[in-house]
């Protein structure tokens, strides 16, 4: 689950992580006022969307002077911001974050993640802040520096240490710099984060080591322990179709092509998209309805599918284990009926009760076309729809 | 012959009497498996009965411990189904009991528990697969988990994933052509588990009765590209492979936990260079790991000793 930066600043504040201070304004009058509280002579306006670059776009300002803060943020609220980040249509600004300027002596890179092979947490720093990790880690890889993270202690003090020495802080801010990266972890291991970027990381004139931002991914499977972080999601930053579908637990990912699917199991529902591309197509979506399908459930994914326009037509693959081919038959009939269907639907069945299932797609009444296999089932949909 | 299990192999199954628990000890007895006792804490002392499609009736020991389950039946092995937040908890109580293998099918375990699972387990002999896995099947010996047994027929092809639904997929193209499999493992879609694709390949490398391997991937990780390089310098016998989410756009969780393409790291095309450069075979499509896999027999000249069931 992503947050915005202004949130993330929060929680790093909450484990004693220097940021600097700043308020979020919804409005215009919100950001000037929060301008005068902050009083400082520097202000930086910042829109707040969930994703990076927003600085080349134009979406972050500095302000010397309260009638700058009004017109920039004016200027940002409401805006489209297109950053490399969003994707051509970009995404609308309505969060700023108003937060003091300060005088950016340096700048670094330090990021937490779990490192997939090792199984460990891994803090990476770099002298080349303000870049892209990718990058760097692409150009110059002897330039980031790890520590692998025994769960059984923590991180030490001596890595810290050992990492702001090999990326240079200022010998006078190395302990600074290690009770930031010690809070960084804290607040990672006890929010359960998946990621963390301070990008950058500065030294400040007035002898301050402080995130200038801060992205803080969470796990979506330890959101259950944390309502606190729950709280924090922004549903104008998703998709609308993504949103319904976590209501009723369907795992739904929005695509930009025309043909919907519906499949049970993540591997599959992949292969599935593969395929319809394969065959000339493009997938409207990734949908995976999970073992425990119902009819309910099926319905509802059908209507989330549908009320997606670009949608032309729907491929449903089906390899039923533990699932029965003919619960998931009278699910696609059920919902058919129920939305009324209009679009072309090719259903492949395969598996318990394979041949119920067809027979009840078959008596149905309904316009659906059966597959005998998942690539059958692919070229069928890809030429109904063209 | 197997890896990991087979006719002799005793299974605890923990959470044994919550709906899933029930239902896939159930489908596991069905199959012949072994099944030999629950272990859910609070519960020890009940006994109960599974009604097979035999007819026949099978009942089952509850124990409030895993421990306590192995004492008293011999069991080397364990079963998960306890939902996320306790499931970690679960696992490391298997470990500590000092089963040879634990199998987790639990989805939605937070990665950071598993980070101190991995930990936990070091220095323990147990071997842990999963989580977020369908489970462990030896055909017509021994079905661990929730995959639909009769899809399956004994055989010398080995089936190693991190899908569950797309190894059914490639074991109903196999025994479609009268190739059975040996076992099936899947490994899971979690980022950080118990077993990677090398630690299974190393299994089907040393057993005689395994002669040709099908490895299934998908985005995510570099798990596919070290299992690459390690068969170019290890694999006896051929592999062919599939990748799934060659489509993915890049920053989004494809269902599974470890399914993300993150930092420009872990895309299909990569992974399906690296196997390729590495001197195994990828299937372009899911419809075709089948007859990739054939391909690859014939090239080999063991297609003959691979088809078991006429």
């Amino acid at each position: 689950m992503n947050i915005h930066e202004y949130q993330g600043k929060e929680v790093l504040r909450q484990y004693g992580v220097a940021v600097p201070r700043g308020k979020v304004a919804f409005t215009v009058e919100e950001a000037v006022e929060a301008a005068k509280e902050l009083g400082s002579s520097v202000v930086v306006v910042k829109a707040q969307i969930h994703a990076g670059g927003r600085g080349k776009a134009g979406g972050v300002k500095v302000a010397k002077n309260l009638d700058e803060v009004r017109t920039y943020a004016q200027e940002l609220l409401g805006k489209v911001l297109v950053t490399h980040q969003t994707g051509p249509e970009g995404k609308e600004v309505k969060r700023l974050l108003i937060e003091e300027g300060c005088d950016i002596k340096k700048e670094y890179y330090v990021g937490v993640v779990v490192d997939r092979s090792t199984g460990r947490v891994v803090m990476m720093a770099s002298e080349e802040g303000g870049t892209e990790i990718e990058e760097v880690a692409a150009r110059t890889p002897e330039k980031i520096f790890k520590e692998v993270i025994d769960p059984a202690v923590g991180l030490m003090p001596f890595q810290a240490q050992r990492l702001a020495f090999s990326i240079n802080i200022p010998k006078d801010l190395v302990r600074k710099a290690v009770q930031f990266m010690l809070g960084l972890y804290r607040a990672f291991i006890d929010k359960d984060c998946s990621i963390a970027e301070i990008n950058p990381l500065v030294v400040t004139g007035d002898g301050n080591v402080m995130a200038l931002d801060a992205k803080l991914n969470f796990d979506s499977n330890a959101l259950f322990r944390h309502k606190d972080i729950l709280e924090l999601r922004d549903l104008e930053e998703e998709d609308e179709k993504e949103i319904q579908a976590s209501k009723f637990d369907l795992s739904y990912i929005a695509l930009d092509g025309n043909i919907g699917c519906m499949v049970n199991g993540a591997g599959l529902a992949m292969a599935t998209m593969d395929i319809i591309k394969y065959y000339g197509g493009d997938p409207a979506n990734f949908l995976d309805v999970g073992g425990g399908a119902t009819t309910e459930k099926v319905t509802e994914a059908f209507k989330i599918i549908l009320s997606d326009e670009k949608v032309k037509g729907i491929f449903v693959n089906i390899f039923g284990g533990i699932m029965r081919c003919d619960v998931i038959a009278n699910g696609v009939v059920e919902a058919a009926k129920q939305i009324g269907l209009d679009r072309p639907l090719v259903v492949r069945l395969e598996g318990t009760n394979v041949e119920l299932g067809k027979k009840i797609l078959n008596e149905s009444g309904l316009n659906i076309v059966s597959a005998d296999s998942m690539a059958d089932g692919a070229q069928k949909i890809v030429s109904l729809v063209k | 012959m197997s890896i990991l299990v087979d006719k002799n192999t005793k299974v605890i199954t923990q959470n044994m009497t919550g709906k899933t628990g029930m239902f896939h000890t159930k489908g596991g007895l069905d199959y012949g498996t072994q099944m030999v006792a629950g272990a859910v804490p609070g519960k020890g002392g009940m006994k109960v009965d599974f009604e097979l499609e035999n007819g026949s009736t099978v009942t089952l020991p509850v124990y409030d411990t895993v421990r306590e389950a192995k004492e008293a039946t011999g069991a080397n092995t364990s079963v998960i189904y306890v939902p996320p937040a306790g499931a970690a908890d679960a696992i490391m109580e298997a470990v500590d009991a000092d089963l040879d293998l634990v199998i987790c099918i639990t989805e939605g375990i937070p990665v950071l528990d598993m980070v101190k699972v991995k930990r936990f387990m070091e220095g323990k002999r147990t071997r842990l697969i999963g989580p977020n896995c369908p489970g462990v099947i030896t055909p017509g010996q021994c079905k661990i988990g929730i995959m639909p047994g009769y899809i399956h027929t004994p055989g010398h092809v080995g089936v190693v994933s991190r899908s569950g639904t797309l190894t059914y997929e490639a074991v109903h193209q196999l025994t479609q052509r009268g190739i059975g499999q040996s076992s099936a493992v899947g490994i899971g879609g979690d980022p950080v588990k118990g077993s990677e694709f090398i630690d299974i390949l190393k299994l089907f490398n040393d057993d005689p009765d395994t002669y040709a391997v099908i490895m299934i991937g998908e985005i995510g990780g570099t798990a596919e590209e070290e299992a690459a390089e390690w068969i170019k310098a290890n694999m006896k016998k051929p592999v062919v492979g599939f990748i799934g989410g060659q489509t993915a756009p890049p920053g989004k969780r494809m269902g599974h936990a470890g399914a993300i393409i993150s930092g420009g790291k872990g895309t299909a095309a990569e992974k399906v260079a690296t196997l390729e450069r590495c001197g195994i075979r990828v299937a372009p499509t899911p419809s075709d790991m089948g007859s990739t896999l054939v391909e690859a027999l014939k090239e080999n000249g063991i297609l003959e000793k691979c088809i078991t069931k006429k």
